[in-house]
C-alpha cells in the first residue's frame, strides 16, 4: 500500500510545483497546451486498456466521456453555491471538483457496465457497432435534454481545471495501467487479446475480465470528460462527437495497440501537432489567419490518412505492444560463439 | 507399434470421473450430436474416434464448457456440470487442448505455460511442472523465449500439451494431436501421452489416426454422424471387420 502511496504523493508535489511556476509566470499558452495534451493522455491510455490491451474494439469513447463531462458539470454548477466555510475559496472549490470527477467517472464507469456486460459477452465486432450506437445515443439524449441545457449546453461550467489536476490523473491512469500490465489481470487481458477461447480454456473468465476492463477504460474517459468541461468552461452535445472518439482511436492505434507508454506519445504528438501548425501558420500564413483556421478541417482527413499508412506498413502501431524504453533496456541479441 | 497402456480390471469397476448422458449439440437448425452419451473412467485414456464431421470436436467443446448443449446432462465427478462455462471447469480439473491448438501465438513458450497455469499461485509448483514439460519436450526448453507463434506445427502440439498439463488436470481433453505432424512426432506425443496417463490423467482423446488411438486407449467410442455407433475395447474394434474397413483403410 505504501509502496503504490509514495510515487503518487511524489507526483502530488511535483505537479503542486510546476502548477505554482505556470501561475507565478503566468504563462497562458502553456498551459492550455498541457491541459490539452493531458487530456488526450488519459483518454488514449484509457482506451488503450480495452482497444489494446485486450483486444476490443470500441469506438465511443467520447460517450463516456460525455456522461462523465456532463456529471461532473451539472454536479459543481450545483455545489458552487455551498461552500466549505472552513477551507479558502479556491481549495474548496477543488475538493468540490475532485468529487465531481470520481462522481463523473463513476457515472461514466456504469454506463461502461452497462454497456459492456452484454455486448462482451458477445464476439468482439459487437462492442464496435453498440459503443458507436452507444455513443450517438448519449448526444442525442443530451441534445434533447432541457435540464441539460439541450444543444447550447451546460453555460457557466466553472473553470476549475488547472494542469496540476490534469496530470495528476494521467498520472494515476498510466500508473494503473502500468501495474495492471504486470499484473496477472494484465496477463488474462493479454490471452483474451490473442485468443479468447484458448484464454477461457486456461480458466481466464473472459467475461468478467473484459467487463472490468471497460468499466476501467470508461471510468477514466468520464474523468476526462469532466477535467475537458472544466476547462472550456461550458458542455455541449457537439464536443462529444463521434470525431473524438475516432481521434482517440487514432492516437492508440498510431501508438500501439497495447502499449501504454506508446499510446501516451501518439496522445502528445498528435494533440501539439495541429496546435503547432496552427501557431505556425498564423506567424506565416495570410494576415487573416484562414490558414490556422483550415488546420481543423484537415485534421480528420489526415488522421485517416495516418490511420490508413499505418494498417498497412505497421498495423502493430509504431510501439506494438512494446512501451518506449523496451528498445534500450533489452540486452542486444549476440550471436553466439559456436 | 506402442505398448498397451497397463491394464486397469474390468470397466464396470472403475469408477467414473466423467459421464455423459444423451448431449445433444445443435449450430442453429444444424443438429450437430444427436444424443452422445459416453463415459470416462478415472485413470483411463479413452478414444473417440470418427469421420470427419461426425461431431468429436462437438463432443469434446460440449463437455469443456465452451458451448453448451441443447440437451442431455454432462457430470464431472458425480456433480452436474452441464452448460457451466469452461472457466469455471478448470478449477474442476478440466483441461481442454483445443482443435487446431489454440496457443497464444504472440506470447513466448514459457509466457503460455504461464497461462496454462493461470488458477494456480503455487510459483514453485508451477516452475517444477513447466520444467517438466520441458524435460517431456526438450525442444520447447530450446525455445522457451520464442515466440510460440514462430514454433513448428508439432512444437505448437507438444505445446498446447504441455500448457494444458499446467493446470494440473484430472481429465485432459485432446482434440486430434496428431494432426498435420510427422508420424516420429506423432510417436513421440504418444509416448508423453501414455506416460501422462501412467502419472493419474484421465485422457479423453479425439484421433484421426484410429491406429494409434485405439492402440494407446483402454476404451473406445465410434461416432457416425453425431450418434455413438459402437463401443469397446481398443484392441475389440481393431478386430471389428467394420472398423478395419471404415476407419483403418483395410
Ligand atoms: N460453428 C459451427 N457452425 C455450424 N456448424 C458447425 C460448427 N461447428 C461444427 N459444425 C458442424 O457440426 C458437425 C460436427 O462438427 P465437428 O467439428 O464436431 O466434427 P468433427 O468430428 O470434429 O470433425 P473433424 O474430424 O473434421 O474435426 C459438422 O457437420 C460441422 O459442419
Ligand atoms: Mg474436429
Amino acid at each position: 500500500m505504501l509502496r503504490s502511496l509514495t510515487p503518487v504523493a511524489i507526483a502530488i508535489a511535483v505537479l503542486a510545483l510546476v502548477q505554482v511556476l505556470l501561475n507565478t509566470f503566468e504563462m497562458e499558452f502553456v498551459s492550455v497546451l498541457a491541459m490539452k495534451v493531458g487530456i488526450s493522455v488519459i483518454l488514449a491510455v484509457s482506451l488503450n486498456i480495452i482497444n489494446g490491451m485486450t483486444g476490443q474494439f470500441s469506438i465511443g469513447h467520447a460517450g463516456f466521456m460525455a456522461v462523465g463531462a456532463y456529471t461532473a458539470s451539472a454536479l459543481t454548477l450545483t455545489l458552487a453555491d455551498y461552500r466549505l466555510s472552513f477551507l479558502p475559496p479556491a481549495l474548496s472549490d477543488q475538493v468540490y471538483f475532485v468529487l465531481a470527477l470520481l462522481v463523473g467517472g463513476a457515472a461514466a464507469a456504469l454506463a461502461g457496465f452497462l454497456v459492456g456486460l452484454p455486448s462482451l459477452r458477445l464476439r468482439g465486432d459487437y462492442l464496435a457497432i453498440v459503443t458507436l450506437g452507444f455513443g450517438e445515443i448519449i448526444r442525442v439524449v443530451v441534445q434533447n435534454s432541457p435540464s441539460l441545457g439541450g444543444s447550447l449546453g451546460l453555460n457557466n461550467v466553472p473553470g476549475y481545471t488547472t494542469v496540476a489536476m490534469v496530470w495528476f490523473w494521467a498520472f494515476v491512469v498510466v500508473l494503473l495501467a502500468f501495474r495492471l500490465s504486470q499484473s496477472p489481470h494484465g496477463r488474462a487481458l493479454w490471452a483474451i487479446r490473442e485468443d479468447e477461447v484458448a484464454a477461457e480454456a486456461m480458466g481466464v473468465d473472459t467475461t468478467g475480465y473484459k467487463v472490468r476492463a471497460f468499466v476501467v477504460s470508461s471510468f477514466f474517459a468520464g474523468v476526462a470528460g469532466g477535467l475537458f468541461t472544466h476547462y472550456l468552461r461550458i458542455a455541449t452535445p457537439a464536443k462529444f462527437d463521434f470525431m473524438l472518439s475516432m481521434e482517440v482511436v487514432v492516437m492508440v492505434v498510431a501508438g500501439g495497440l497495447g502499449s501504454t507508454t506508446g499510446a501516451a506519445t501518439a496522445a502528445i504528438f498528435l494533440t501539439l501537432l495541429p496546435e503547432g501548425l496552427r501557431t505556425l501558420f498564423r506567424s506565416v500564413g495570410p494576415e487573416d489567419g484562414s490558414w490556422a483556421d483550415k488546420v481543423d478541417q484537415v485534421r480528420m482527413p489526415i488522421y485517416g490518412l495516418l490511420l490508413v499508412i499505418i494498417m498497412l506498413t505497421r498495423p502493430q502501431g509504431i510501439f506494438g505492444r512494446h512501451e518506449v524504453w523496451d528498445r534500450w533496456l533489452k540486452p542486444k541479441k549476440k550471436p553466439v560463439p559456436a | 507399434m506402442l505398448e498397451p497402456v497397463k491394464t486397469l480390471g474390468t470397466r464396470a469397476e472403475r469408477k467414473r470421473l466423467l459421464d455423459v448422458q444423451g448431449v445433444k449439440v445443435a449450430y442453429g437448425a444444424i443438429a450437430a450430436l444427436k444424443g452422445v452419451s459416453l463415459s470416462v473412467g478415472e485413470g483411463e485414456v479413452v478414444a473417440l474416434i470418427g469421420a470427419n464431421g461426425a461431431g468429436k470436436t462437438s463432443t469434446l467443446r460440449a463437455v469443456s464448457g465452451m458451448l453448451k448443449p441443447v440437451g442431455g446432462s454432462i457430470t464431472l465427478r458425480g456433480q452436474d456440470i452441464t452448460g457451466h462455462k469452461a472457466h469455471t471447469l478448470v478449477p474442476k480439473g478440466m483441461a481442454h487442448a483445443p482443435e487446431g491448438r489454440g496457443i497464444f501465438p504472440n506470447l513466448t513458450v514459457e509466457e503460455n505455460l504461464k497461462l496454462g497455469a493461470f488458477l494456480r499461485h503455487d510459483t514453485d509448483g508451477i516452475e517444477a511442472d513447466a520444467e517438466k514439460s520441458f524435460t517431456f519436450f526438450p525442444v520447447l526448453k530450446e525455445r522457451r523465449k520464442q515466440m510460440a507463434g514462430t514454433l513448428s506445427g508439432g512444437e505448437q502440439q507438444m505445446l498446447a500439451i504441455s500448457r494444458a498439463l499446467m493446470s494440473r488436470p484430472q481429465l485432459l481433453l485432446l482434440d486430434e494431436p496428431s494432426l498435420g505432424l510427422a508420424p516420429q512426432v506423432t510417436q513421440t506425443i504418444f509416448r508423453i501421452l501414455r506416460e501422462v496417463n501412467a502419472q493419474g490423467v484421465s485422457i479423453l482423446l479425439v484421433e484421426q489416426n484410429a491406429h494409434l488411438a485405439l492402440g494407446l486407449c483402454h476404451w473406445a467410442y465410434v461416432l457416425e454422424t453425431g450418434e455413438v455407433v459402437m463401443n469397446g475395447t481398443g484392441a475389440e474394434l481393431l478386430q471389428s471387420d467394420d472398423i478395419r474397413k471404415a476407419y483403418l483403410g483395410e
